[in-house]
């Protein structure tokens, strides 16, 4: 299987002239366990939809920022007006380091340091990004994180204006503009995927102390008022 | 209810938001006034949210001296060589686009009978509601042989700017060898890590630079925020360079000598090469001048951080007392969003929120040694009361440490954002 994907991999390479020769693509089933650092934002696969990332089928050949339903950082618009396109090149620069490629994305990843690394994920990727019609149901991608939670929680609606003034308690470190160093953003996410992590600190299933503990004195409806006022959050 | 009179009287002209100097105003105004005094985590944070959250329907004023406001947080860093003096320099234009009405003047009095501010230049402006976010200011004589005449030869650097420079042209000045003396402050203080988090900057220095010189600190209190941490830091990177003498072995009993350059600590004097002295500490003169200190301080109202003598005036920051949060720049930042909810229900109807606090503070023990502490707090009848908090471990992983140190230059852009715009 492995030598299949290699050899099916070159062969598109080839077929598309990609700037990349065929050594830069990797290894696809090694690349599955890399893409686990990147699921918990971003689904790939029969069924995947936007998370706090786009969904990353059909990627190859997509435009930066190339997907309308999906709300881009300004930094990642302006590279797609500009003409950036995703390949195993951009790709592989891009996952390198995410931010000193484009400074104003949300993507709060460091990068894969590994060269390795970013061919097994790009190859991965790739394997995606044929004929969406034939896209490959792929382990985990496509199932949401952690669903211990009651779904009356997950369904209650946030009051936005209370989820503003709370607001004021995250934008002491996260930043309101979405900038991120050293601290993730948390503007744009959908509702579902900010109750869970909030409610992951909460029940300490998440490890970060300043995260237990603020997210530890919410209450249910706190939760839901933030995630309502940080879905729709414009600057 | 003031809100009915102010929009009956409704749009009488009044310029909102110039940046011109401040015009006395008449009692009939357009518009709800608040006043701030003091733009740094607390002063320029309520300023902010006030403007912004009102769109327009309370017009804000800040009065801050300075045209460039330098952080005290990760003033330490520079000393340390971590960062520029430019990287903590910030404008105020931020705030001025956001709407509020920056005036850089020295405010001199408060008349809290007809509710006016006098400012240094001559100008008086009128207030609804008053904001004091001073900072802090220095006891006379709490260390014997120092005052604010002697802060060039010893300098406090407890306030960013040309101070932090004087310190760390002192530093690196020192003789090969040399002695550095700190003399550390009693609580309460501004930053209750920062004197540790300086000494570990000191020492990061001197070992890069002059590694066979030493750290003297008097210190009156016998123990001290996140200290287990940092005495595990100074044994780990800068062994045997910091000789830390506490209240136990007389810390507390220190005078200094600004001319001779010497330090007496329990009856022995000591030769130094620079003497750190941060006194003893209090509200910044203006809160003593609105009449609303007791004592060192000013006690607020926990729901909101108005003071218990004029429900129009409010206290943020290092020169409130309110209870058991910590005195610090994020403190201040957490305080000015309950305040500015307040004073804005309280001028135009809008909602008010119940009163949450947080803080957190990191400090950096050496490259990538970033540690910190935090808590929760929720207002009482009878003050800011705790909740719940956290504290880096000893023994930590490097890897931790670093994630950390990087937590820590996230929070400063964040707010820096969050109190300039």
């Amino acid at each position: 299987m492995t030598r299949f994907s290699r050899f099916l991999s070159m062969g598109v390479a080839v077929l598309l002239g990609a700037s990349a020769t065929a050594d830069e693509f990797g290894d696809p089933r090694a690349g599955a366990k890399v893409y686990s650092q990147c699921k918990g934002c971003h689904q790939v696969g029969a069924g995947a939809t936007h998370r706090i990332g786009p969904h990353l089928n059909d990627l190859f050949g997509r435009a930066a920022a190339g997907m309308e339903d999906f709300k881009y950082s300004k930094s990642f618009q302006r590279a797609g007006a500009s003409g950036l396109e995703w390949h195993a090149e951009t790709l592989n620069a891009f996952l390198e380091n995410p931010r000193s490629y484009a400074s104003g994305t949300r993507m709060s990843f460091r990068g894969l340091k590994d060269e390795t690394d970013r061919r097994n994920v790009i190859a991965y990727l790739r394997d995606f990004s044929d004929d969406p019609a034939n896209i490959p149901e792929a382990d985990p991608t496509a199932t949401p994180t952690n669903h211990d939670i009651d779904p009356a929680i997950l369904a209650l609606q946030g009051d936005p204006e209370y989820g503003e003034y709370l607001s004021s308690e995250c934008t002491t470190c996260h930043q309101a503009s979405g900038g991120d160093d050293g601290i993730p953003s948390i503007v744009y996410w959908p509702e579902e995927d900010f109750v869970l992590a909030m409610h992951a600190y909460k029940n300490k299933q998440r490890q970060h102390p300043v995260m237990q503990m603020m997210a530890g004195r919410l209450s249910n409806e706190e939760i839901a008022a933030l995630a309502a006022y940080f879905k729709n959050l414009d600057n | 209810m003031t809100l009915n009179r102010r929009m009956f009287l409704g749009a009488t002209a009044v310029a909102s938001a110039a940046l011109a100097a401040p015009m006395v105003l008449a009692d009939g105004h357009g518009k709800p006034r608040v006043v701030v005094i003091g733009g740094g985590a607390g002063g320029a944070t309520a300023a902010r949210y006030i403007a912004k959250d009102s769109k327009g329907a309370v017009d804000v004023t800040l009065i801050e001296p300075t045209r460039t406001y330098y952080t005290c947080f990760f003033s330490n860093l520079y000393l340390g060589g971590f960062k520029q003096m430019s990287d903590l320099g910030h404008s105020y234009g931020g705030l001025a686009a956001s709407g509020v009405n920056v005036v850089h003047d020295w405010a001199v009095g408060v008349d809290r009978d007809t509710k006016t501010v006098t400012l240094a230049g001559g100008a008086q402006i009128k207030y609804d509601k008053l904001i004091l976010s001073p900072g802090i200011d220095f006891v006379d004589m709490s260390v014997p042989g120092w005052d604010i005449t002697t802060q060039n030869a010893m300098p406090h650097a407890y306030k960013a700017g040309s101070q932090t420079e004087l310190l760390k042209a002192q530093l690196m000045a020192m003789p090969e060898g040399g002695v550095f003396a700190m003399v550390a402050p009693p609580n309460p203080y501004r930053c209750p890590p920062g004197p540790y988090e300086r000494i570990s900057m000191v020492a990061n220095y001197l070992k890069n630079n002059n590694p066979t010189a030493k750290i003297i600190v008097a210190d009156p209190k016998p123990k001290f925020s996140k200290m287990a941490l940092f005495q595990e830091g100074w044994a780990n990177h800068y062994e045997g360079m910091v000789d830390w003498i506490g209240e136990d072995f007389g810390g507390g009993n220190v005078s200094v000598d600004a001319s001779a350059m010497t330090v007496t600590i329990d009856g022995e004097e000591t030769k130094v090469d620079v003497c750190n002295v941060i006194p003893a500490m209090k509200a910044g003169r203006i809160a003593d001048i609105a009449g609303v200190t007791d004592g060192n301080w000013a006690p607020v109202n926990a729901a909101n951080m108005s003071t218990n003598v004029d429900p129009d005036v409010y206290v943020l920051g290092d020169a409130s007392q309110q209870g058991d949060m910590p005195k610090s720049g994020f403190s201040a930042n957490s305080q000015a969003k309950v305040c500015a909810n307040a004073v804005r229900g309280a001028l135009t109807g809008s909602k008010v929120f119940p009163a949450k606090f947080s803080n957190t503070c990191w400090s950096l023990i050496a490259a990538d040694d970033g540690v910190k502490v935090g808590a929760t707090y929720e207002a009482t009848p009878d003050k800011i009361a705790k909740v719940d908090g956290f504290i880096s471990q000893t023994g930590e992983s490097a890897d931790v440490r670093k994630a950390t140190y990087q937590e820590s230059e996230g929070w400063y852009s964040g707010i820096t954002a969050d109190m300039l715009g």
